[in-house]
This record gives C-alpha cells, structure tokens and sequence, in this order.
C-alpha cells in the first residue's frame, strides 16, 4: 500500500478539525487562539502541497510561500497587539475585551 | 507498505499528538513548544511530499523565527493561567462535536474523494522538468509571480513597521530632541534683546577701593 493524495488529504482535514476544536475549547486564551489559527493554516498548507505534488503542479507551492508571508506578518502584527493589549489591561482574557460593545 | 508510508505514518501521529497538545496544554509555554515540534513534522512530511524548499522554509522562518515571537511573548506576559482556562471543560462537549463534524466531513469528502489519484501521473511532469524543487520555484517565482512577490515583501514591511508602531513606548524622561522643532526655530524665540538704559554714572570709586583697604 502505498501513499495516496487521499492521506495527506485526511491529515490536513483532522489536523484542521483539531484547531477548531482548540478554538472551542480554549475560548478566554488569546495566544492560544492564535496558535490555533498557525495550526489551520498548517493545515491548510498542507493541503496545497498535496496537491502541488500529486498533480505535478508548482504553484501550489509558490501560494503556500505566499501564504507562508502573510501568516508571519499576521503573527507578528497579532502579538503586537497582544503585547499592547496586556500592557493596558494586564489581562488577555477575551470576555473582557468588551469596549467595543460588539 | 514501502518505509515512505511508514514515516508517513510516524510523522503524522506525531504531528496530531502534538496539536492535541497545543490546543490543551495548561501552561502556554508547553503550547508553544509543541506547536515547535508540530511544526517540524509537518516539514518531515512536506520533504516526503518533495517540496524541500518549502519544508526547509518552515523549519527556518517558522521554527526559527515565528515560533521564537510567541515564545518571547507568552514569557513576558505574565499570564494567569487558572482565568484564561475557566470553562475549559465546559466547552468540552460543543469544541467535540464541532470538531468531529469538521474532521469527518472533511474527511468523507477529500480521502474518498481523491484517492485514486497516485503519483505516478505526476512524476513524468516534475521529472520531465529535471530540476531541484528550488529551481523550479524560484523561476516561477521570480517571472510569473514577480509582482505578487514584491507585494508580499511590502506586506512584511507594512507589518514589521506596524509591529515596531504598535510596541513602541516613549519614555517620559527622555532627553531626545525633536528635529522638526529643531529645524523651524527662529532666533528670535531663542535670543531676547532686552533694552536697558544706560544711567551708571560713574561715581562709585570708593566701592572698588574698599575691599583693598580690607585686606590690609
């Protein structure tokens, strides 16, 4: 038996169910929500090199890259905000993130 | 089972331990770190998938460097852990059944769905190519893609000087000069001419002589 695009396939969609569930499970956490999010887009990547290489197609591998840029500018730009966040409130709870009444 | 399939199967069982982890560790320092090594099978698993650049890419900006962010930022924070895990178990069974249903839909559609297709279809194209997988990505990369490139570059700009805007604190005593102000002063705010009349006269001789007659 050898290793079909189908495995790689179903490593991405549990890997991805897994993160939801940490989005679940770790609603008050803010830096645990944003590792969540870099496991989705993990997951995610994992997908499009599958395919990339299945399909014998590389710009799959040239939008993980691009993917790749946006998700560490979002990191980084989300842990400023964390790092901001924390230094006015002294909490990163997000139940009491509530000034915005949304 | 060829040993591809077999570190295949390593690689992804340590993979899922590992976000399982992430997503319930009680002390956020331990998240980071298994997602560090989450983050490490998956480029395993890309190398088997041939993409070495790109594995190689996630090993070095990921681990190297992204990964290294959240780990000085959960270390500075001083982050109670007993509030941010309250209603951790609460949420148990919806995060369960949400999850469930993400994995086995996913799965239904793509595992069966895809399947059959096998690399053999593929290797004619990535061999007849007969170049390392960076080659073929940085040609790619560079003419096709030129412009989504430079626009990914200022997108890291953008966020590089938004991260250094957003933590930059003033301090209140510093000494540090505003060139701007600098630059527009006019001497006239710096130098005041004050008019004095001249009306000394010169009468007081005796008041230069009598410290002289105090020393003797």
């Amino acid at each position: 038996m050898s290793l079909t695009l189908g495995h790689f396939l179903g490593l991405g969609a549990i890997l991805f169910a897994l993160s939801v569930t940490g989005i679940f499970l770790n609603r008050k956490n803010l830096i645990v929500l944003l590792m969540a999010i870099e496991l989705m887009l993990l997951a995610v990547n994992m997908n499009f090199v599958a395919f990339s290489h299945y399909l014998g197609d590389m710009h799959g591998q040239v939008f993980v890259f691009f993917i790749l840029t946006v998700a560490a500018a979002e990191s980084a730009i989300g842990l400023a905000i964390l790092v901001l966040l924390f230094r006015n409130r002294s909490s990163i709870n997000v139940d009491e993130m509530n000034q915005l009444k949304g | 089972m060829d040993y591809q399939t077999g570190f295949f199967y390593f690689f992804a069982a340590v993979l899922l331990f590992a976000a399982l982890r992430v997503v319930t560790a009680r002390n956020p320092v331990h998240a980071v770190l298994y997602l560090m090594l989450a983050f490490s099978q998956a480029a395993a698993i890309w190398l088997i998938l041939k993409a070495e650049f790109l594995g190689l890419t996630l090993v070095l900006v990921y681990l190297g460097a992204v990964m290294v962010l959240f780990l000085f930022v959960v270390m500075m924070l001083d982050i109670r852990i007993d509030g941010a895990r309250a209603g951790f178990w609460q949420n148990v069974p919806l995060a369960l059944g949400l999850g469930g249903l993400v994995a086995a839909e996913l799965v239904a559609m793509l595992w069966t769905g895809f399947s059959n297709i096998t690399p053999v279809a593929a290797a004619a194209v990535s061999g007849a190519a007969a170049k390392s997988n960076t080659h073929a990505l940085g040609i790619l990369l560079y003419t096709e893609y030129l412009y989504p490139i430079q626009a990914a570059a200022v997108i890291l700009l953008v966020a590089m000087v938004a991260a250094i805007a957003l933590t930059l604190r003033h301090r209140k005593d510093s000494k540090a000069i505003n060139p701007s102000l600098q630059v527009h002063v006019r001497a006239k705010d710096r130098l005041v001419v004050v008019s004095m009349p001249a009306t000394v006269t010169a009468t007081s001789g005796s008041a230069v002589a009598n410290p002289e007659g105090a020393n003797k």
